[in-house]
């Protein structure tokens, strides 16, 4: 079994524009899709983040901007266990982020393989 | 607004209604080894309402604030603790609560009504385990599901605080030590396991009902707690059984005389001398009807024939009206199910008022006197009855005397002295 990360890009725009039943609505769909990961043992961790953030740049300058267009922000991560890349990406394409404002999934497999 | 008072007396009331099945939640998202955490929740939840409720009056749905208080508390703790290892998270459910996409949702599953409903009674069923002892039993109950606190159970218990606190702490003790997890026994377990717990909750009902209490406020809430345990028995499918609506039905029955049972300076009145007419109607009612429902299965519990007894007594329409041949006959069978000595006595007394005085003293005459007897109160009682009515003052008064030795409630030792009294008179 693999360990793969999967990191959600696009931000957090759509979010406040629903209404609370309609974010209620959603999470649940964060929650069934998760769920069936910890389901078959394949859940590790995952989070969600705050859009705002501070950059490091080389040489310790700092900008409070993340550098990023919008949509290519991370908005969250999901750590789970895969026996392949392709089952990672199968798994990466039930992401409820899809409905809203979720841009991609990038799917990366964790170093070392073991 | 509502006065400081109402406001403590709505909270008392939710208390004894929510917090057990509030504690019960909480415990299946913290584990067993976590008891203390999930009722210190439930306490912050308390005291938070008494604090804002105050302020602002008490919400339109105070049991949904209390609810989202607990819930609120519960997701901060998880955040604080996810971390350390001190919760255990490896149940799959249990894993999303470790991460901000999936902790509300899940927190909130959690608190489902069938989920609560579900833990509620799993709880019940994990306090009554067959291996922690009866008195352990119903004040760990009392505890954890009633919303007692130690000092209210000292107080029912006629005992101390620290007493309470090591039965409590011996019994969480057994939880961690064999990783007892709160669930609803399965089918082939239900019977046997629910028979424990029927035992619990008649014995909390008992200390309610004998009269060792002079507190009627403290008894009448152990009867209420035991009668609201068996009636959740009855909400769900899985532990529905004849003999939970026959423990039911029992306890509608006696119930509905406790009233009639003391007289106003709290002295003891016997069922010849209970003013029938203050019985309660409704639960003698349903009292028929939870019978009546118990009415099927194979087995015939000593409920069943315990609350046909009490409901002969309570349909009867004067002491004198009596139908004792069919209460002989249930008593007949409660004999062949288990030969208990205080069934035997009462047998005794049902046999003085069907057959006269010589023949109950040839009936308890021909028994030997055994340890357990030897030490009953109520077998001099009965005793000192038969001699009395066969006017033997001498053996009556000197049987009487014996009793009033064994037992250390008050009642029974005013209720014997006022016999001795009408023998001598």
């Amino acid at each position: 079994m693999k360990e793969f990360m999967f990191l959600f890009r696009g931000g957090d725009e759509i979010w406040d524009t629903k209404t609370s039943e309609e974010q209620q609505d959603h999470m649940q769909h964060w929650q069934q899709w998760i769920g069936s990961i910890a389901e078959q043992d394949k859940f590790i961790s995952g989070e969600r983040l705050y859009s705002e953030g501070i950059t490091v740049l080389e040489g310790g300058k700092t900008t409070d901007r993340p550098l990023t267009e919008g949509k290519e922000l991370v908005g969250g991560f999901l750590r789970v266990k895969a026996d392949s890349m392709e089952e990672a990406v199968e798994m990466a394409k039930g992401c409820p982020g899809f409905e809203w404002d979720n841009h991609a999934v990038e799917v990366r497999e964790v170093w070392p393989e073991n | 607004m509502n006065s400081s008072n109402q406001i403590q007396s709505i909270i008392n009331d939710l208390s004894r209604q929510e917090s057990g099945k509030m504690v019960a939640v909480l415990t299946k998202i913290f584990g067993t080894d976590h008891i203390e955490m999930a009722e210190d929740v439930v306490q912050d939840a308390f005291v938070k309402a008494l604090e804002y409720w105050r302020k602002q009056g008490v919400p339109d749905y105070p049991k949904a604030w209390l609810y989202r208080t607990a819930k609120n508390r519960a997701i901060d703790i998880i955040r604080k603790n996810k971390h350390d290892n001190i919760i255990d998270f490896s149940d799959p459910k249990k894993q999303l609560l470790t991460s901000n996409y999936t902790l509300q949702t899940t927190m909130d599953s959690f608190w489902e009504d069938k989920h609560i409903k579900d833990d509620f009674l799993g709880m019940m069923y994990a306090c009554c385990h067959p291996d922690i002892s009866p008195e352990n039993q119903i004040t760990f109950i009392l505890k954890i599901l009633c919303g007692f606190s130690t000092k209210e159970i000292a107080r029912s218990f006629i005992t101390t605080e620290d007493t309470i606190s090591k039965r409590l702490y011996r019994t969480k003790e057994y939880f961690r030590k064999h990783k007892i997890h709160p669930k609803i026994p399965s089918a082939d377990k239900i019977s046997n396991r629910t028979e424990t717990v029927l035992g619990a909750i008649y014995l909390l009902f008992n200390e309610g009902y004998s009269a060792t209490h002079s507190n009627q406020l403290i008894r009448k809430d152990l009867i209420q707690q035991a009668m609201i345990l068996c009636k959740s028995l009855l909400s769900s499918e899985q532990t529905r059984l004849p003999s939970v609506y026959a423990l039911m039905s029992l306890m509608c029955f006696q119930a509905a005389r406790v009233d009639s049972r003391l007289t106003q300076e709290g002295e003891l009145i016997l069922l010849p001398k209970q003013d029938r007419t203050i019985w309660n109607k409704i639960l003698i009612k349903s009292g028929e009807k939870y019978l009546n429902e118990g009415a099927f299965g194979k087995s015939l519990s000593t409920y069943h024939l315990e609350a046909a007894i009490a409901y002969h007594h309570c349909t009867a329409k004067s002491y004198k009206n009596t139908d004792w041949t069919a209460i002989l006959k249930y008593y007949d069978m409660l004999l062949n199910i288990k030969n208990d000595p205080i069934v035997f006595l009462n047998r005794c007394l049902v046999i003085l008022e069907l057959k006269g005085p010589k023949a109950a003293l040839k009936l308890i005459k021909s028994v030997p006197l055994d340890k357990i007897l030897e030490k009953y109160y109520l077998y001099y009682a009965a005793l000192g009855e038969i001699y009395q009515r066969l006017g033997y003052n001498t053996k009556a008064v000197s049987n009487y005397e014996k009793a009033v030795q064994l037992t250390y409630s008050k009642q029974e030792i005013q209720f014997l002295k006022s016999k001795i009294a009408s023998v001598l008179n």
